[in-house]
């Protein structure tokens, strides 16, 4: 239950990489990386999460900015939603991207919120949020999973003791320019390819994604393969600001003459994972781009879908998302 | 009739503060040793404390006291209570810690153990009318304002003749009908049998409900978060355990309350209470959880409406139960305002009204924005429209033909009121809207996008007498208006009190409010709530005035010869009629009256004003000339808040979500006061319509008992990028003859007709598809689109 009283912690504030991951070498475990705070303050005024250390990275300026590399660009983990929705190079090149940041929450948290942390934050399960010792949480039961459960925003995909989905917006984009996710530790850099960084409760129960306590992730490089491409974001919500998405979707896609060469679809907000939809490059690969195609394609996507109790609506809604965004990406 | 000030726009004094941050509200007050404290609220949806160990959180560096249920005044049962002992649902503050700062106090909480006996509980009222269901309180699952607590429950066969998508219709708890509701239905050519649900939710103040307290000389000092000033102080001294006149309340601004800070709500008292322990001053914040949990929130519905139409849509019955998700404890009459409101919007030639109010452990309810009367309008305006198009009759027809005009009855005691012109209001907007037109628009389609229009009435009361009035002319001439309204936030303070300056012909600029502190000396006025300041605080400003104008008058026929009635007023001046040169200025005369003493300058009152405003008059003796009056002016009716509102959306069947393309809101509120303020109102009501109908929500898990939705981003309310892309208002501007200048309130209904249209649009846009249910979600509009059934019962609460 919120406590809603943000207790004493100890705060670290590295200005240099190198220092950043020093700290995470040493005390990794006990230490929280925070940048804009849109997840992590409410949890810890909400005195659910306890960590010993607190560590704001917001002061490392080589995290910050859009760079273009021989291969296309990278993004410093702290550069804020409201730069990457309104950066020219994004904007032409992976307009999919800047769409998706420009409808997370609303410009006061665009502009605090950076893309490092809209794509580690934690789920966003209500049951889970107040603090309930669910499996997320460590304990053996989830209530969302019950049969008078309230989880009309839960998955339909994919569940593993706890039904939590995917809160990002930008990740189903990032996962759509097959984006390369750079995490770094005093031992190095790894790089993983966005659809392998997401995690679900069958990989790790307690966390959404594949970065280790020790690492932080660094930035995100989005390779040409899909520069230019014709895409197509949606979000759908209660309300069209300052709320998480029911379903959202994006998609990449390469058509020529009118034909489909090559997409790659996610929707977000179905499982715990962004959801990839490999299913519907399958079906439209060769087809033109149309009504008929798109529809096709929508009805492949709700197979395997489990529905809890209030989320069965998400199965029409994602097949018509999914739809939307063959015919209707530009 | 045009008027000085009356009708005007202008800008009301408190905006200033406001814009550039000056405004102090309660949590921005600050006095020297000032200790701050935290409330332990219950983690459980029903308890019992057995044992409080606080030695641990006593000894923390830091922590001062420690104040428990035992040590501040209870209230007898359902009454809400400061602190308690057997919490009624998650969040019922069980204690308090008082520190040096919050953070300490927060650890001093998490160091108090207390063991509980957990209690049974229910989140729905009809689980709780079961027989055999879950009861809220250990003595009782009935109660409200003049209901004793008292224990309900239903047969078995109630719920099985009902079947599951009806509400079962036992014993309720009040009734009352009016005529042959059975002979109505037999001449009705339509007759529709529709049960409901629309959601409560929380009020989800802008500003929480902080206060700080301390005692100096033998008084309490309290600043805290109020929309009444005057009216709020024997309850709060009630609280704390005072005499009134021993309680100094400031409160001058106020964050929002949309009626959960009407009355004085019984935590405020907290820090009072803790000042006094500590013998030190105490700030209470609220933070927007506690927000949540202490703020109050608004009664759901389910209801059952059995209603006949005659073949030119008259409504000749009407057979309506509701039940009331009442919190646990005395909650608000909301259940009541379902019947009054069905029998003043639709004039019901016969009607029967039945309700019982059911206590759930859910926060405790109170009164918001239209209590009761919001929720009618969004069931029933669905209803009509349903009528409407069985009976091939147009939308707006239905309405206007069922409309409460000068001649409107309403209740079982078929009473009257001093105007209403709802068809104008509906003939107004429909013009306005050019209806004839959109609604040929209904069910275009483009692509997956559906065109709706919906039509939306509402009514509140809107109008209190028997307050009083003061107002003061000092010797440097200015008109001070002593209003102890309150300021809720809606300006209507600032426009009554140009009633005073209207009457007595003084210039805006020579005028001063004095308001939102005690010490201002402020007379005795009504609540800030129900839609009634703009008519009652006109009828206590002018009586005020009036008064003062007589003592003009009396002072200038003994200084300047002749009688009273020789002389006028005008350009701040007394003056012979006949000469005009022969005049004694505002200011001189306020000097006479000085000089003069008695009524003349406060020294004597009327013995009828209340003594709140005894005392002010008292203090104020001896200042200027002093104009007082208790409203005793004549009324014959209940004045009416009314309105009309349009709406168009364009609804996007494969997402559930739409666009609000244009909104047309309309009021009959009498004379318009205030244009500008009347268009913010018209606006504001309008989208918080749109939460009630469409966003917000209040959700709890049945199983365990807990919210769903206590932070604010949960609970949804609409957001800037949710309102209509298109407003524009209008107004019937008909003067009430009630009301000095004609003037009537407004504030509730504007946002009940909002919400009703918007329901009624998404039911058009998907072709006559009838939700019986609000708030109308996403969800609920692709399964509705799709084919597919609801997820939740017809009945079910607490669901999105």
């Amino acid at each position: 239950m919120s406590k809603d009283m943000m207790p004493n912690f100890e705060l670290l504030q590295p200005t240099k990489l190198a220092d950043a991951l020093s700290l995470l070498d040493r005390r990794g475990n006990e230490i929280w990386k925070v940048a804009g705070g849109n997840d992590t303050y409410a949890w810890i005024k909400d005195r659910i999460k306890r960590p010993k250390a607190v560590m704001d990275i917001t002061g490392i300026a080589e995290l910050k900015g859009v760079r273009e590399t021989a291969d296309g660009i990278e993004i410093g983990a702290l550069t804020t939603l409201t730069e990457i929705s309104a950066n020219a190079t994004i904007r032409q090149k992976f307009r999919v991207l800047a769409d998706a940041a420009g409808r997370v929450a609303s410009p006061q948290i665009r502009n605090s919120g950076t893309i490092g942390g809209n794509v580690s934050q934690d789920a966003r399960c209500w049951y889970y949020r107040y603090g309930l010792n669910c499996y997320r949480a460590g304990g053996n039961t989830c209530y969302a999973d019950t049969p008078s459960g309230m989880n009309r925003e839960h998955a339909l995909f994919e569940a593993d003791r706890c039904v939590a989905v995917s809160p990002s917006d930008t990740a189903p984009a990032l996962i759509a320019l097959d984006a390369k996710m750079v995490i770094r530790s005093a031992k190095g850099e790894r790089v993983l390819d966005a659809d392998k960084f997401f995690v679900g409760p069958s990989v790790d129960i307690r966390h959404l994604t594949a970065t280790k306590p020790e690492e932080m992730v660094v930035a995100i490089r989005i390779p040409n393969t899909w520069a230019g491409s014709k895409f197509y974001f949606e979000k759908v919500a209660d309300r069209n600001t300052w709320d998480f998405a029911l379903v959202n979707v994006a998609s990449a896609i390469k058509v020529n003459n009118g034909v489909i060469e090559g997409c790659r679809v996610v929707c977000g907000g179905v499982s715990a994972v962004p959801r990839y939809l490999k299913v519907v490059e399958d079906v439209v690969k060769g087809s033109k781009q149309n009504e008929e195609t798109a529809a096709l394609a929508g009805k492949t996507v709700s197979h395997g879908a489990r529905p809890l109790n209030y989320n069965h609506f998400k199965i029409p809604l994602m097949e018509n998302l999914v739809k939307r965004a063959i015919r209707d990406a530009v | 009739m045009a008027y000085d000030l009356i009708g005007k726009n202008f800008t009301p004094p408190d905006i200033y503060g406001k814009v550039t941050g000056k405004a102090k509200y309660a949590e921005d007050f600050r006095a020297d040793g000032m200790l701050f404290c935290r409330m332990l609220c219950s983690p459980m949806p029903h308890a019992r404390v057995k044992k409080i160990d606080a030695s641990k959180a006593l000894k923390m560096k830091g922590v001062v006291a420690v104040l428990t249920a035992d040590e501040v005044p209870a209230f007898p049962p359902p009454n809400n209570p400061i602190l308690t002992n057997e919490p009624l649902y998650v969040g019922d503050p069980i204690l308090a810690v008082a520190a040096v700062d919050e953070t300490t106090a927060q650890d001093a909480i998490e160091a108090i153990h207390i063991e509980y006996e957990p209690l049974p509980f229910t989140v729905d009222p009809l689980d709780s009318l079961h027989p055999g269901g879950p009861t809220a309180r250990l003595d009782g699952n009935v109660a409200n304002r003049g209901i004793k607590l008292q224990t309900i429950k239903w047969t078995a066969k109630d719920f099985a003749v009902a079947g599951e998508g009806q509400l079962p219709e036992g014993k309720p708890a009040e009734e009352w009908s009016y005529g042959d509701i059975e002979a109505g239905f037999k001449q009705a050519k339509v007759v529709l049998d529709e049960s409901f649900v629309v959601a409560g939710y929380s009020h989800h103040c802008m500003e929480p409900r902080t206060a700080m307290a301390y005692w100096q000389n033998g008084k309490c000092h309290v600043f805290g978060s109020s929309q009444s000033q005057s009216f709020a102080i024997p309850g709060l001294a009630r609280y704390i355990g005072i005499k009134p006149q021993d309680l100094v309340f400031i409160a001058e601004y106020c964050g929002g309350g949309f009626g959960s800070k009407g009355a004085p709500y019984p935590q405020m008292a907290i820090p009072a209470h803790m000042a006094k322990k500590t013998n030190r001053p105490v700030m209470m914040r609220v933070s927007r959880t506690e927000e949540f949990f202490i703020g109050q929130a608004r009664a759901g519905f389910q209801g059952r409406v059995k209603i006949g139409f005659r073949e030119d849509g008259r409504i000749v019955a009407v057979d309506a139960y509701v039940v009331a998700e009442n919190g646990p404890n005395i909650g608000f009459p909301d259940f009541r305002n379902f019947g009054h409101t069905i029998s003043m919007v639709y004039q019901p030639l016969a009607m029967r009204w039945r309700g019982i109010p059911v206590l759930t452990n859910t926060p405790f309810r109170g009164p918001q924005r239209g209590p009761g009367a919001n929720q009618t309008a969004a069931a029933m305006e669905p209803i009509l429209d349903k009528a409407a198009r069985k009976l091939g009759l147009d939308r707006v027809a239905i309405r206007t033909i069922n409309a409460p005009d000068n001649n409107a009855k309403h209740g079982h005691e078929r009473a009257t009121v001093t105007s209403a012109y709802l068809k104008d209001a509906l003939e107004k907007g429909a013009a306005k809207f050019n209806w004839e037109e959109k609604k040929k628009l209904s069910g275009q389609r483009k692509g997956s996008k559906v065109i709706g229009v919906g039509i939306g009435s509402a009514f509140h009361p809107a109008g209190l007498t028997g307050f009083d009035g003061l107002v003061r002319i000092t010797p440097d001439g200015k008109l001070h208006i002593h209003t102890g309204v309150g300021n809720l936030g809606t300006y209507s303070y600032a426009g009554t009190s140009r009633v005073a300056a209207e009457a007595l012909k003084c210039k805006w600029d020579n005028c001063i409010i004095e308001r939102g502190d005690s010490r201002k000396n402020l007379p005795w006025n009504s609540p800030q709530v129900g839609s009634n300041t703009s008519f009652t605080q006109s009828r206590t400003n002018y009586v005020a005035a009036m008064d003062a104008k007589a003592k003009l008058l009396e002072i200038a026929a003994m200084d300047l010869g002749g009688k009273a009635d020789d002389y006028d007023i005008g350009n701040e001046r007394v003056f012979l009629k006949s000469d005009p040169g022969k005049h004694l200025t505002y200011a001189k005369a306020a000097q006479r009256a000085i000089e003069l003493g008695g009524k003349f300058s406060g020294k004597e009152a009327p013995q009828d004003i209340n003594p709140i405003t005894k005392a002010s008059v008292a203090a104020l003796a001896g200042t200027g000339l002093i104009g007082v009056a208790k409203d005793k002016l004549d009324i014959k009716g209940q004045p009416p808040a009314l309105a009309a509102g349009f709406m168009m959306i364009e609804l996007d069947t494969e997402t559930g979500k739409f666009e609000i393309l244009e909104y047309v809101g309309v009021a009959d509120c009498g004379t318009v006061i205030h244009p500008q303020n009347l268009a913010n109102q018209i606006a504001g009501g309008g989208v918080m319509g749109i939460g009630m109908a469409a966003l917000e929500r209040h959700i709890y898990d049945p199983k365990i008992g807990i919210p769903g939705n206590v932070e604010l981003y949960q609970c949804k309310p609409a957001s800037y990028l949710d309102a209509p892309a298109k407003f524009a208002w209008d107004a019937v501007d008909k003067a009430d003859p009630a009301s000095p200048f004609g003037a009537r309130g407004i504030g509730a209904p504007l946002m009940g007709c909002s919400a009703a249209a918007l329901v009624c649009a998404i039911s058009d846009a998907l072709g006559g598809h009838y939700f019986n249910r609000t708030p109308i979600v996403p969800d609920m509009i692709v399964n509705a689109a799709a084919g597919r059934p609801q997820s939740h019962k017809p009945l079910q609460v607490n669901t999105q």
